[in-house]
């Protein structure tokens, strides 16, 4: 058994102290610990971008980064744009334009738009389609998500 | 829990780090941005005692002028900072459009040029940029720093000549003349994955006369490599003599991702490309 650390992590603007193994990977910590299971976990090394979430607001891939890592940071999950009664507008987007079907790849997918919506112009469906290109979808074709994260540029674009 | 259990220092100075890592005979490792090491730890392909994170020490990251015209880049430089970095743009814009294939964004927010460098995957495309412009890597053990040319870095697939002890702390790149032209080019399967195979050049003229050519291949051999016999091809008999100098002067290995032939004549093509490119870019 090795040494346990101490961390201070805020979560979606609730901060946890608590005392975590090393080993211990940020995205098992945000399920197993606390109970945020909309960060989903497929490949687990970093392929399918499903766990991604917001340090310090920018997207990290949770399953390729400790928890003790995180001490100190900001973290956002995809439960802090909104909920059943309340969607954010990307959420809202990507409801109006069919971006989803299983849902598995979902979060990771709303949080990486997020941080691409921040990030980059996103002029062209190219570009959208390239910063879409970490997180895989085995249902919908990507078309729909696209269209989905155009329209949320667009609103971002109105101001 | 994927990782087998380890002990965790998290470093405040450069010492510190150093000292953890000799006091552990080498077996100890140092996790950065952790985006290549994390994998392999999920799949329990490497293992040590003690993981030394870095992350915290001050003053190893960001990127400034250097007196010989060049830059200096801190090793704990996030790759979204080289992306998007206005000094990278001006001063090599190779690096910046080498920037637009490393992984994805949010691989790009986490890792480090120095995790980068030190992981020396020879499909990466930071470790052929630094071949390609001549770098020096800086790196920091028990004995104090040690300057090591990029080209004498990269040994073997995920090998280099970094000491078990020793930490990258920075990469220095000498200036470009002005005017030099540039070409990138690389081909993978999905945009952010590892390249099947790349070709990086750079070009200077005087008058009209090609007076510097450098070529940096990756994804088609054990390393990144510079290749000197292509350059010399490229001076000598024009871009096609350079493409099939290339193609010889490589040893590309079979994989999933492409075999080794198709990989020789991929290269050729991508050399082609580049040189074509930075021959059009060079003043």
């Amino acid at each position: 058994m090795t040494e346990k650390v101490s961390i201070s992590i805020t979560v979606n603007g609730t901060q946890h102290c608590v005392e975590v193994e090393p080993r211990l990977l940020l995205a098992d910590f945000i399920r197993e610990n606390l109970d945020l299971t909309g960060t989903h976990v497929g490949c687990e090394h970093g392929i399918c971008g499903a766990c991604t979430i917001l340090i310090n607001g920018d997207s990290v891939r949770s399953c390729l980064t400790l928890a003790v890592q995180a001490d100190g940071a900001e973290i956002e999950t995809v439960e802090s744009l909104g909920d059943a009664e309340e969607l954010g507008p990307l959420q809202q987007a990507f409801r109006d334009h069919h971006a989803l079907q299983c849902g598995f790849c979902t979060p990771g997918m709303l949080m990486t738009a997020t941080d691409m919506l921040r990030k980059y112009p996103l002029e062209s469906d190219d570009d959208i389609r390239d910063g879409l290109s970490g997180n895989i979808c085995r249902c919908t074709g990507y078309q729909h998500i696209v269209a989905a994260v155009r329209a949320a540029r667009d609103e971002r674009d109105r101001g | 829990m994927k990782p087998a259990p380890f002990e965790y220092l998290r470093a405040a100075t450069l010492e510190e780090a150093v000292a953890a890592l000799s006091a552990s005979d080498g077996a100890a490792k140092l996790v950065a941005g952790g985006q290549s090491l994390i994998p392999m730890l999920n799949f329990r392909l490497v293992d040590a005692p003690l993981f030394v994170d870095i992350n915290g020490i001050q003053g190893l990251s960001g990127i400034t002028e250097n007196e010989n015209g060049g830059l200096r880049i801190g090793a704990l430089t996030r790759h979204f900072e080289l992306e998007t970095s206005h000094l990278v743009r001006d001063h090599y814009p190779v690096i910046n459009e080498a920037m637009k294939y490393v992984a994805h964004l949010a691989i790009r927010n986490r890792g480090t040029i120095g995790g980068s460098l030190s992981h020396a995957d020879p499909a990466a495309e930071l470790p052929a940029i630094s071949v390609l412009l001549d770098a020096e890597i800086i790196a920091i053990g028990q004995e104090g720093e040690r300057r090591i040319a990029a080209g004498d870095f990269f040994e073997a697939p995920l090998t280099t000549s970094l000491r078990a002890t020793e930490i990258v702390t920075a990469v220095e790149l000498p200036g470009l003349p002005i005017g030099t032209g540039w070409g990138f080019e690389e081909f993978s399967q999905r945009r952010g994955d590892y390249a099947v195979a790349g070709v990086a050049a750079t070009m200077t003229k005087d008058d009209g006369d090609l007076t510097d050519v450098r070529i940096a291949v990756f994804g088609a051999h054990g390393t990144p490599l510079r290749a000197h016999r292509a350059e010399q091809a490229m001076r000598e008999r024009g871009i096609t003599a350079a493409a099939e100098a290339l193609r010889l002067e490589i040893d590309p290995s079979d994989d999933l991702r492409g075999s080794a032939d198709y990989r020789r004549h991929l290269a050729g093509v991508l050399c082609k490309r580049a040189l074509d490119a930075a021959t059009e870019r060079a003043a």
